[in-house]
């Protein structure tokens, strides 16, 4: 289907079913997934993690709570004899299950509590990007770089043209078709300016909305975080290797909520910076409606 | 009607009121009021199941076919209004109409006149909330939860909003009042507060937590208002206000509200889980003080639902480990019931199987509220399908299947004739695997990262979505056979009930006769604790 025929579609399967197994990374969801990304940070590996170990304590809890009650349901049904007993309290066993579980969620709650204290600190971070919610669009401005300030690079980053003709209400266009170069579907996922940055780089973002509140996420970096007007949120990212990473508004803002994905472009740190200072020398030439690259907004002045 | 005038001494006052209108729209009987509610209950189930239908189609396959994104949510959020405040809380406030008194040993509510007035406002509230839908601009769209900026941006839909909020506020609190009066004040003599049924104790309970939140909300909703008619600035933040101010307002509702819909549940399933294991329930006392524990911790897990507006680290982690908290009284509620079963004698008609499928569906959106706890991952699960689906697991499993095992356990007495058991059983077992297909894939899409509310999706999520539209369309679809065995049951079924009804069934509402007489326990009953549901907990 979406790559065209049988082979496609086995071969969509097998990468799929390697995927479940061995948890490794995805830029894109894909058909019939089942479980988050790994994602490409140290903070969405640990919350993987995390997902993981919660998930299986969980099952193991299931297992013994729904397995007592499909062994009373079979066992002690009155159609096979089953005669009521009469008791009805056991301190014992009350505290027993009131104390286990405790145990349990302190067991969860420390790695929680490691990887929160961990990923709240945005000290030290070597670049400086404000990502600012629309309706329905983000604007990324570069603040600082390296320890020196980025001047004038800045941009809107909206739905690409593909998808925005797709989308409209019985346009009669199929969304199987919007796929990218490589033959990957990007339906609603694409945007017209991705956020590049470097690979390898401890990078903070600024967060905050222009209108109403949105919410800046892409699954594998691990996190999201709010867009508030009048708030400045901060969070930071790692990215352990370059590649395309695509994430939605994640807060409802309005009627294209759906229609204002984010996609990070990471590459090699030597690249960025040949991609930095382009933008920065074309932002020097043209001052006056900035660059071919960048959609100007009136009164909105980029970061200096 | 023999049994009743042996209950009632004047024999002239225990009939029903003969006209239609005086029976029903002047009615302060504890009985018919009931019913009121849990027609109208009924009634709102399937004006917010149809929009579910509507959402459900629409998500069926990617691309829009057949709404604009705008009213896609439109939809969503008068969903989520009408089966919150239509559906769900009505219905608990109906089984709390009929079966507190009964269960008591009261003749009628403490507030019979106030009984009348607060299910009355509700067809106005809700008449409120619709017709916004024939405005210009349409009805709210910003969520139910209604997040400033965005609730305030559009027409004038959200004044209707916060009028029907405050008058279904009204009416919930005037219930809320009429409840905890009846159990405190009416209870016959004998029938100490640790006799009373657990079902009584949790609504004793949740009435209190709705007189601690419903003002609450009607605070947050008039600075709303104040702040789009009136030029206030509390959630503007170019005037010096804040949106998250909103927020931590709204949730201090709306997490006592999360128990508000689950509380009388799990005082229904401690009905529902003795009488068919003709065994005691386990650990009664527990099951009280685990109540009062989660009504208590309802009220600082607020920020759990706003762990990704960037509350300071501190917050965060109390906020954090204030949830996993209560995971613990209600394990202790889950093992208790699954003890009660233990060496019991169980059988399966339609509450129970209800019942038992409540137990273990509930448990899995419990489950998925532990890991939504834990903020590193709720980081990734926040505002996904994940959230979707533990909700509706808590909601529908949860409350919805609650409600439905409560209506087959008590329209025998209700109604004086027995349901069709066949039919009960196909709409159970329909319900049960529907109601998984429809929200068991949703927890994969929130992990594949597909957000809630919106309209269209990518490619990746089309599979699931279209597995989980069709679970949707069967689930609906099987609700019909629900109204269908009501109807059957209340007018043509041959089949009487028995005063007793179930075997195993103990407490004061089964020693009335069925159908229950209009009035009931004119005389106070003399109480036998051999009798009572818990049996003897002195000991
Ligand atoms: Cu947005």
């Amino acid at each position: 289907m979406k790559f065209g025929g049988i082979r496609g579609r086995a071969t969509t399967w097998a990468v799929a079913a390697s995927a479940l197994l061995s948890g490794s990374a995805w830029a894109n969801p894909h058909p019939w997934q089942l479980n988050l990304t790994k994602g490409v940070t140290q903070t969405s590996h640990e919350v993987w993690d995390l997902n993981m170990a919660s998930f299986l304590v969980c099952v193991v809890i299931g297992v013994i709570v729904f397995g007592a009650m499909i062994i009373a349901m079979f066992r002690f049904r009155k159609s096979k004899g089953a005669v009521a007993e009469k008791w009805s309290h056991s301190t014992k066993l009350e505290l027993v299950w009131t104390i286990i579980p405790v145990l349990i969620l302190m067991g969860l709650a420390w790695p929680a509590t490691k990887i929160l204290v961990r990923t709240t600190d945005t000290a030290d971070a070597q670049m400086t990007v404000k990502v600012t919610g629309y309706q329905w669009k983000w604007r990324y401005d570069y603040v600082d770089y390296d320890g020196k300030t980025v001047k004038k690079v800045g941009f809107m980053s909206r739905l690409d043209k593909k998808s925005d003709a797709t989308r409209q209400l019985d346009s009669g266009l199929d969304p199987k078709a919007v796929v990218d170069a490589n033959g990957t579907n990007d339906y609603l996922l694409n945007v017209d300016h991705p956020l590049v940055v470097p690979a390898g780089v401890k990078i903070r973002f600024l967060i905050t909305g222009g209108d109403v509140i949105h919410s800046w996420w892409v699954p594998d970096l691990g996190w999201k975080m709010d867009a508030i007007p009048g708030i400045v949120n901060a969070a930071w990212t790692k990215i352990s290797k370059p590649g395309i990473y695509r994430g939605q508004c994640a807060e409802l803002c309005g009627q294209d909520h759906g229609f204002m994905p984010i996609v990070v472009k990471a590459v090699p740190k030597a690249q960025f910076e040949k991609w930095l200072a382009a933008q920065e020398s074309a932002a020097q030439l043209d001052k006056a409606s900035r660059t071919a690259q960048a959609d100007s907004t009136p009164g909105d002045d980029s970061q200096g | 009607m023999a049994h009743a005038a042996s209950q009632d001494h004047h024999d002239d006052h225990h009939e029903a009121p003969s006209g239609f209108f005086r029976r029903w729209f002047m009615s302060t009987n504890h009985k018919d009021i009931g019913t009121l509610y849990l027609i109208f209950a009924l009634l709102m189930f399937f004006i917010g199941g149809s929009m579910a239908m509507l959402i459900r189609a629409e998500l069926f396959e990617p691309g829009l076919q057949l709404v604009q994104p705008y009213f896609f949510n439109e939809l969503t959020t008068m969903h989520a209004l009408v089966m919150i405040f239509g559906a769900i809380m009505p219905a608990f406030v109906g089984l709390g109409n009929w079966m507190i008194p009964l269960m008591v040993g009261a003749p009628d509510m403490a507030l019979p006149r106030m009984n009348n007035m607060s299910f009355w406002l509700l067809p106005f509230a809700f008449t409120i909330l619709l017709s916004s839908f024939f405005l210009p601009g349409g009805a709210p769209a910003g969520g139910w939860t209604m997040y400033p900026p965005l609730s305030i941006q559009g027409g004038d839909s959200i004044a209707f909003l916060i009028f029907f909020v405050h008058v279904s506020g009204i009416s919930s609190i005037m219930g809320a009042i009429n409840i905890i009066a009846t159990i405190l004040n009416m209870r016959a003599p004998g029938m100490d507060l640790l006799k009373m049924p657990i079902f009584v104790w949790t609504w004793l309970i949740t009435a209190f937590l709705l007189i601690a939140v419903m003002p609450v909300l009607a605070g947050a909703v008039t600075m709303l208002l104040t702040d789009k008619y009136f030029g206030t600035s509390f959630f503007n933040a170019a005037g010096g206000g804040d949106p998250v101010l909103f927020q931590h307002v709204f949730w201090f509702f709306g997490h006592p509200e999360v128990y508000i819909m689950i509380l009388p549940a799990f005082g229904i399933i401690s009905e529902i889980i003795p009488t068919f294991s003709r065994k005691p329930l386990f650990g009664y006392k527990a099951m009280v003080y685990a109540t009062a524990s989660i009504a208590f911790l309802s009220f600082i897990v607020w920020a759990h639902h706003m762990f990704a507006v960037g509350l300071p680290l501190g917050a965060e982690l109390f906020f954090m480990y204030a949830t996993m908290l209560i995971a613990v009284p209600t394990g202790v509620k889950v093992f208790n019931w699954v003890t009660t079963m233990w060496k019991g004698s169980l059988t399966f008609e339609t509450p129970m199987l209800f019942a038992v499928a409540f137990v273990i569906l509930f448990t899995i959106g419990g489950f998925s509220g532990i890991m939504l706890a834990l903020v590193p991952a709720d980081f990734q699960y926040q505002d996904t399908y994940f959230v979707v689906a533990h909700f509706h697991y808590v909601l529908v499993t949860g409350a919805a299947f609650s409600i439905m095992a409560a209506v087959y356990y008590w329209l025998p007495k209700w109604s004086g004739n027995m349901y069709s058991e066949r039919w009960g059983k196909i709409h159970f077992w329909l319900s049960v695997v529907s109601v998984n297909v429809l929200f068991f894939p949703q927890h994969f899409l929130g992990l594949a990262g597909m957000p809630r509310r919106i309209p269209d999706y990518n490619v990746a999520f089309a599979d699931f979505n279209m597995i989980s539209s069709i679970g949707g369309f069967v689930f609906g679809a099987t609700q019909l056979i629900f109204v269908g065995v009501i109807i059957h049951c209340v007018f043509f079924a041959k089949k009487k009930a028995t005063d007793r009804v179930w075997e195993g069934s103990k407490g004061l509402e089964w020693t009335v006769p069925s159908p229950a007489p209009h009035h009931t326990f004119a005389v106070p009953p003399v109480i036998d604790d051999s009798q009572l549901a818990h049996g003897d907990v002195t000991h």
